[in-house]
């Protein structure tokens, strides 16, 4: 009985560091990268720009590329995701084009990012005849790829809110879309919020899809408007890594990383935060 | 209530519709652009060069189209990535739902999020700074870019994936299968592996398909840490694994990055590669859901 017992316990051990196993990696890799980021991490970093000399490069035209881009991609997202999921919602219940789009945005989630990248390039800079590598294209192509993500998001906070605050506005005598603005929408907004800055802390990762718009690898300037070239974090990092010199794959590239890891960190909090805060005021 | 504001609520509803049909609108333009562009590209290179062609050289003369070697690579990948993520995934969901208490699990969970959170890019650099130099020093032979620590990392990058569809897949399996096998006697590994696990296969196979599929569209990590090698490998041949290779999405990069003007051959090649990653993804990921379908009309 006794080999029993250890063979269950050895199975057991298996399993959990199975489960450990990546996220142990994941975490050595993490403090190499903090390790090496450490002596270049300063001021001069965030507010130079890049340069072949790595003690003068720093990351702030990407940076401002990658902020503003991102700043964009919510503002052209939230109203149209959050539009579509009213839609599937509140007007969709039961048709069967409901069915049709709600089964075509879980295929449109699992398209590789790069192939938004392709579309990006056939519709906006093919088809509509935009610049390559502008941030309006970006932020477009960007808002497409995570538009399945704020949708399905907004669906889950628009249905979390409950029948009856429906009904007890429409007995008020209010039509259907006075209900889903003063009822429905500020109820859901906290849930909305999070899976949007979730949604757009994946987008500010996303360097596939940048290239084949044609954003530029290395820029010098930041953009000043949402017509202006530019270049985001991830390309950046991508460029260093790439670069030969040492000090560009194990210092500056590395500071980069530490960077956007921190920015997407934060959205991330902001969501959480957000989510808790809400949770507490808004009980039914 | 006036017409005025009934015109209102109509116009209002009209809108939100439009954003519906966008998401429609959005994959009729992916497969009108992947087929209109391939159709000019396949004007030019026939399908047969592009399907069967063992060199793939579209910016160097002799122009070549044959699609082969990047379609090895990405396989090596796959091949990789999965004997990597497969078994950890699945071990993962076992311990999540069978042995982890709520706390351990509240804990873990969200970590093991986080792997298939980090941005592709930084799994690049990880995979060629980092776990390259150090297999160096087991294996001499490895270059600077080899196929074997970028299968590492697309690996750890889905286990997420494969671990939390499996766990929902083992989850479902009901109480009464596992007391069943409890009261014959059957100790605890036993019954997960003779009795849930078969239980929960059709939702574990799916999980493992919709990995494999996240790991063909992968893209920067290859790019960076497999090189841009396109290469007839062997996958049997441990050797290929330290050498560069190039995978579909590596060369769409290299194709995207380098000058080619929109009207070259090069440039429209970049449109069959894309609607071949296209058909290949669209294929396993509805391949899963079928099979995810067929578990979840057992158990209700």
């Amino acid at each position: 009985m006794k080999s029993d017992n250890l063979s269950d316990w050895f199975f057991m051990i298996l399993t959990f560091l199975a489960t450990v196993f990546g996220i142990i990696l994941l975490s050595a890799l993490l403090v190499l990268t903090f390790y090496e980021a450490v002596g270049w991490l300063d001021i001069q970093f965030l507010t130079s720009s890049p340069s072949r000399f790595p003690e003068k490069a720093g990351i702030y035209p990407p940076l401002l590329g990658s902020i503003m881009m991102i700043a964009f991609v919510g503002i052209f997202s939230v109203p149209v995701g959050v539009g579509a999921a009213i839609f599937l919602e509140e007007y969709g219940g039961g048709k069967k084009i409901t069915k049709i789009i709600e089964i075509n945005i879980s295929n449109l989630a699992a398209v590789p990012s790069i192939v938004y990248g392709i579309l990006g390039l056939g519709l906006f800079v093919s088809t509509l005849n935009l610049k390559p590598g502008i941030v309006l294209v970006g932020s477009l192509t960007l808002t497409l790829l995570i538009l399945p993500v704020v949708i399905v998001a907004s669906q889950e906070a628009i249905r979390s809110v409950p029948k009856s605050l429906r009904e007890a506005s429409i007995g008020l005598g209010a039509t259907k879309w006075q209900t889903i603005r003063n009822v429905v929408l500020p109820s859901s907004i906290p849930g909305i919020l999070t899976g949007v800055i979730l949604a757009l802390s994946r987008a500010i990762g996303e360097t596939a899809p940048l290239i084949m718009v044609g954003a530029a690898t290395t820029i010098f300037t930041a953009p000043k408007d949402i017509f202006s070239p530019f270049s985001a974090l991830p390309m950046q990092i991508f460029m260093w890594t790439d670069m030969p010199k040492e000090e560009f794959l194990h210092g500056l590239a590395p500071a980069g990383i530490v960077v956007l890891l921190a920015i997407m960190l934060s959205m991330n909090a902001i969501a959480i935060i957000l989510r808790n805060h809400y949770r507490k005021k808004l009980r039914w | 209530m006036g017409s005025l504001s009934r015109v209102r609520e109509r116009v209002i509803v009209l809108f939100l519709a439009l954003c519906a049909l966008l998401t429609l609108f959005v994959t009729v333009s992916i497969i009108a652009i992947l087929l209109g562009e391939s159709l000019v590209f396949f004007s030019e290179v026939s399908p047969v060069e592009f399907f069967t062609g063992t060199r793939w050289t579209p910016t160097i003369k002799p122009y070549s189209f044959g699609v082969l070697p990047l379609v090895i690579g990405t396989l090596m990948i796959t091949v990789g990535a999965g004997l990597i993520a497969i078994p950890s995934g699945i071990l993962s969901a076992i311990y999540l739902s069978e042995y982890a208490s709520e706390r351990t699990r509240n804990i873990l969970k969200p970590m093991l999020e986080i792997l298939a959170g980090i941005p592709t890019v930084v799994y690049g650099f990880f995979a060629f700074a980092y776990i390259t130099p150090y297999l160096k020093k087991i294996f001499p032979d490895l270059q600077a870019y080899n196929a074997l620590s970028a299968s590492i990392v697309v690996g750890i990058m889905i286990i997420p994936i494969v671990a939390s569809i499996s766990e929902d897949a083992i989850r479902a399996v009901p109480r009464s299968l596992r007391e069943a096998g409890y009261a014959l006697g059957a100790r605890k590994p036993r019954v997960i592996l003779s009795i849930v696990i078969p239980s929960a296969l059709s939702g574990i196979v799916a999980s493992f398909i919709l990995g494999i599929s996240r790991a063909i569209g992968e893209t920067m990590a290859v790019t960076i840490a497999a090189g841009r090698t396109p290469r007839l490998a062997n996958l049997l041949n441990p050797e290929d694994w330290m050498k560069s290779i190039e995978t579909m999405t590596a060369a769409m990069v290299e194709i995207g990055m380098s000058d080619v003007s929109g009207h070259s051959i090069a440039y429209k090649s970049l449109f069959a590669i894309g609607l071949t990653l296209f058909a290949m993804t669209l294929t396993l990921n509805t391949v899963s859901y079928f099979v995810k379908m067929r578990f979840r009309e057992v158990y209700q």
